[in-house]
């Protein structure tokens, strides 16, 4: 199963089973995954069967034991093993009654978010998301200084990396309930800024970018802090934080929002 | 919160039924006329502190269907802290010297909640949580309970299936309630999630986070924590295992009866307040219409 660290989600086509009958269409069953058509993912031959976009899950970009003490196997047996896992299967079972397919899992976090109102698949839709976007938010000897040009930019928009550091941490704190928090840049702004969310809401749905991310639903902690939240904050920015993926998103993220004059070397 | 804390809330003035003062006052500092009689008293200053009441059980019995160190933790840790922070919060405001419910229903603010409240709903809640249990629990209810469950929702099995389906797809953290609605349509204190003209008592119903069935002026009867760190140490992702192991081996059909008897009884005594305020009102009009008459008859008398 491959992932990709600049955009983590992909939607791949496969027929379901059993075959879904419908209407005019002619079809006949398939047993295996068909490869993707090169023309694209809703490409329809009169052979092939209605194809629908389904997702699949992604696995962690290490094994389940190499953030071990930090984060234990177990939770991440349990975390995306079962509550990862289960997200994606029930977002596929919503989306064979709904008419939302042939989304990138970020439409699909858009269109289901409704500007508010979301429907039934959002909370699913996000939080795979959301995880997908988490396990690659840390790293086995992860945490210490962020370097070049996010250290730059947080010491720009935080004063220093303590103060963003603080900020972080407080948030979290202050989260009541289950939810998020993220480290974003804001496209309107053109700034880092730490934001918390509840349950499943991410900031894709402001058209903001995440950085970096901080599942504080208690299945996240439980089993290795029970209660010591700030524990188990501090931990993930001494030793889990990924600088190294948040590099890469804000490489990405500065295609989409200009942060300012490019520094030019003085000849 | 004994008697004193009885008295000042009476002089004050302050009742569940009289919420009308703007909301942020109850977190203004308490007006000076109070704290002087509060010099006046001789024995030890009374803090109006709301203490961590213990389960009324110890914490192993209700092994091995909810561990003793989850007790320990959500009691000593989740159900504590929360305490803490209450008493922290309302120290020095009107909040202080009121009952829990009380405080619970103000800071609730009609649905703008006020900062005490998460504290305040979770101490409640707690509470509550945990004397809905018992051990060796489980079982089936009886008497006036069974009928209305039936009445309501047709069979046990029906209201269990529901109950168990509103605690599954909370999404996130919050609780799962069956409570007794007394045909009130208007709670004032929040959308009722029921609006209906038929006659049903028994409803259930999901909340998110600390929020909870007083704010729209329900009896609850039943509780159960769907928040992770009430079931996550001992079943881990399997919050609807957990669910059922608290029907089956934990509910205590007594207390939830007995809760079911103060709630019909506190809605027949509002039945009469509302019965005997509409006689006067009746009386009123019928008064007022008197006096009318004499001016309408003056009137008609004049040439058009």
């Amino acid at each position: 199963m491959g992932f990709h660290l600049l955009s983590p989600s992909y939607c791949c086509g496969y027929q379901p089973s059993p075959p879904i009958s419908h209407g005019l269409l002619r079809f006949r069953p398939v047993t295996g995954i068909p490869k993707p058509s090169p023309k694209g993912q809703l490409h329809q031959s009169r052979r092939a069967s209605k194809v629908l976009a389904y997702y699949g899950i992604t696995t962690p970009p290490y094994k389940l034991d190499a953030l071990e003490p930090y984060m234990s196997q177990r939770t991440l047996e349990l975390h995306w093993g079962k509550h990862h896992r289960d997200y994606v299967d029930s977002l596929n079972k919503q989306l064979v009654k709904s008419p939302l397919y042939g989304h990138t899992m970020e439409e699909l976090i858009k269109v289901t978010y409704n500007n508010g109102n979301p429907l039934p698949e959002f909370n699913n839709a996000a939080q795979v998301w959301n995880h997908d976007f988490f396990w690659e938010s840390m790293q086995s000897g992860g945490g210490k200084l962020p370097q070049g040009g996010v250290l730059q930019q947080i010491e720009k928009d935080f004063d220093s990396y303590s103060n963003f550091r603080d900020t972080f941490v407080e948030s979290a704190m202050a989260l009541f309930g289950s939810g998020w928090v993220w480290l974003v840049l804001r496209t309107e702004e053109k700034k880092l800024s730490v934001v918390r969310t509840s349950n499943a809401i991410c900031p894709l749905v402001w058209g903001d970018i995440p950085i970096i991310a901080l599942d504080m639903w208690e299945h996240a902690y439980y089993l290795d802090y029970k209660d010591d939240r700030e524990k188990y904050i501090n931990t993930f920015m001494d030793n889990l934080v990924s600088w190294h993926a948040a590099t890469v998103r804000m490489l990405r993220a500065e295609a989409f929002v200009n942060l300012g004059e490019p520094k030019i070397p003085v000849a | 919160m004994g008697g004193a804390s009885l008295l000042s809330a009476l002089a004050c003035g302050v009742s569940s039924s009289s919420i009308g003062a703007p909301p942020h006052s109850f977190l203004c500092p308490t007006p000076n006329r109070r704290r002087k009689s509060r010099r006046k008293v001789r024995c030890a200053p009374i803090t109006a502190q709301f203490e961590l009441k213990p389960p009324p059980y110890p914490l192993d019995s209700l092994e091995p269907h909810m561990s003793r160190e989850t007790l320990e933790h959500h009691w000593g840790r989740h159900h504590r802290g929360h305490v803490d922070s209450l008493n922290a919060r309302i120290a020095g405001t009107q909040l202080e010297e009121m009952e829990l419910e009380d405080v619970v229903v103000a800071s609730y603010n009609k649905g703008s909640p006020l900062p005490p409240f998460v504290h305040a709903a979770q101490v409640w809640n707690h509470d509550f949580f945990w004397r809905s249990m018992e051990p060796g629990g489980g079982g089936k209810p009886s008497g006036e309970l069974m009928g209305l469950i039936e009445r309501d929702f047709g069979s046990f099995e029906r209201m269990l299936k529901e109950f168990k389906e509103a605690a599954s797809t909370q999404f996130g953290s919050g609780w799962a309630w069956l409570a007794y609605k007394a045909n009130r349509l208007d709670v004032g204190n929040a959308v009722n999630p029921c609006p209906s003209e038929k006659d049903n008592k028994l409803v259930i119903a999901k909340t998110p986070n600390a929020v909870n069935p007083l704010v729209w002026d329900y009896s609850p009867l039943l509780a159960v924590d769907v928040w992770e760190h009430a079931y996550y140490l001992d079943y881990e992702n399997r919050r609807a295992d957990y669910v059922s192991i608290f029907m089956e081996k934990l509910v205590s059909w007594d207390i939830v009866s007995s809760r079911l008897h103060i709630a019909t009884a506190r809605a027949a005594e509002r039945a009469r307040e509302d019965e005997r305020r509409r006689r006067e009102d009746d009386v009123e009009i019928t008064n007022r219409e008197a006096v009318e008459m004499y001016v309408d008859s003056d009137n008609d008398s004049e040439p058009e």
